[in-house]
């Protein structure tokens, strides 16, 4: 039981994967790219790591994914902030359709 | 005086020792049987990374040993994973929509919290809620957030929808 609750999870972790890398393609610019992969990726392989913690139980395996869920889901928004605030600082615009830009407007 | 001054130190290394060791149980488990030499070694290293790297940890780590900054702690996990999912859904909403439905910006935020950590807690959270991701933090308290969906210039209206929904729980964490 617990096997397949692990694999449906892992399933719906690899279609959260599937659609960050279709924003990666479909959306404009490079911050709004950061945006759906970032979210996209962490779920989805969250949720990939979650359902090896469920298939294989609390045992050498499920600790060490759950310690990766910890690690992923902090250093994952970590990276993305500095992704964009570096492409931010070496003067890569936003889409044409952006509304507004208070960081550039304040620099 | 001089021990006011190296009493901090101590429980920052505490902290750092507590924290390495707690990974390191994590990683080595199963505990039964028990395995001394790997609870030693790890013990040992725990101990070295504490002592070189104590100074850059937390600034209060007492702050760590009042339970009920652990109930808010496990609040925000719960919050967090709710906003994560919602996220998720209005970016494969967005991604799957033929039209690409976005209106993209950077809006600046204000936020009232203080302490590092809750600032990075905070930044980190905008990121994985929906629609949001930080650009930058200014030393004045202002973030700057890339909104993937602007509704809104204004600092104190962006403020409202973008900082509230985690500001509340962080402030009874970290201060």
């Amino acid at each position: 039981m617990s096997e397949i609750a692990g694999y449906a999870i892992i399933i719906i972790g690899a279609l959260f994967n599937l659609f960050g890398c279709i924003g990666l393609i479909r959306l404009p610019d490079v911050y709004n790219r950061l945006q759906g992969s970032t979210k996209c990726v962490t779920l989805g392989t969250c949720s990939i790591l979650l359902g090896v913690l469920i298939g294989s139980g609390v045992g050498p395996t499920g600790m060490k994914a759950l310690a990766a869920i910890v690690f992923i889901a902090i250093t994952a928004p970590t990276a993305a902030h500095a992704l964009s605030r570096g492409a931010h600082k070496s003067g890569i615009p936003l889409w044409e359709g952006s509304v507004v830009d208070k960081y550039e407007e304040e620099k | 005086m001089e021990e006011a001054a190296s009493k901090p130190k101590i429980s920052k290394i505490v902290f750092v020792f507590t924290v390495t060791l707690a990974v390191w149980l994590l990683f080595t488990w199963p505990f039964a049987p028990v395995n001394w030499a790997m609870i030693i070694a790890g013990s040992l290293v725990s101990l070295v990374s504490g002592i070189v790297l104590g100074g850059l940890a937390t600034l209060h780590p007492v702050k760590g040993l009042n339970p009920v900054r652990y109930f808010w702690g496990g609040c925000y996990v719960f919050a967090l994973a709710w906003w994560v999912m919602v996220a998720n859904l209005d970016v494969a909403f967005r991604v799957l929509h033929p039209d690409v439905p976005i209106n993209p910006g950077i809006v600046k935020v204000k936020t009232e919290l203080k302490s590092e950590s809750a600032k990075t807690a905070l930044a980190n959270s905008i990121t994985l809620t929906p629609g949001t991701m930080t650009v930058d933090i200014s030393d004045e308290g202002y973030l700057y957030v890339h909104w993937i969906n602007v509704s809104s210039t204004e600092v104190e209206e962006a403020t409202r929808e973008v900082v509230g929904r985690f500001e509340w729980l962080l402030r009874r964490i970290f201060e």
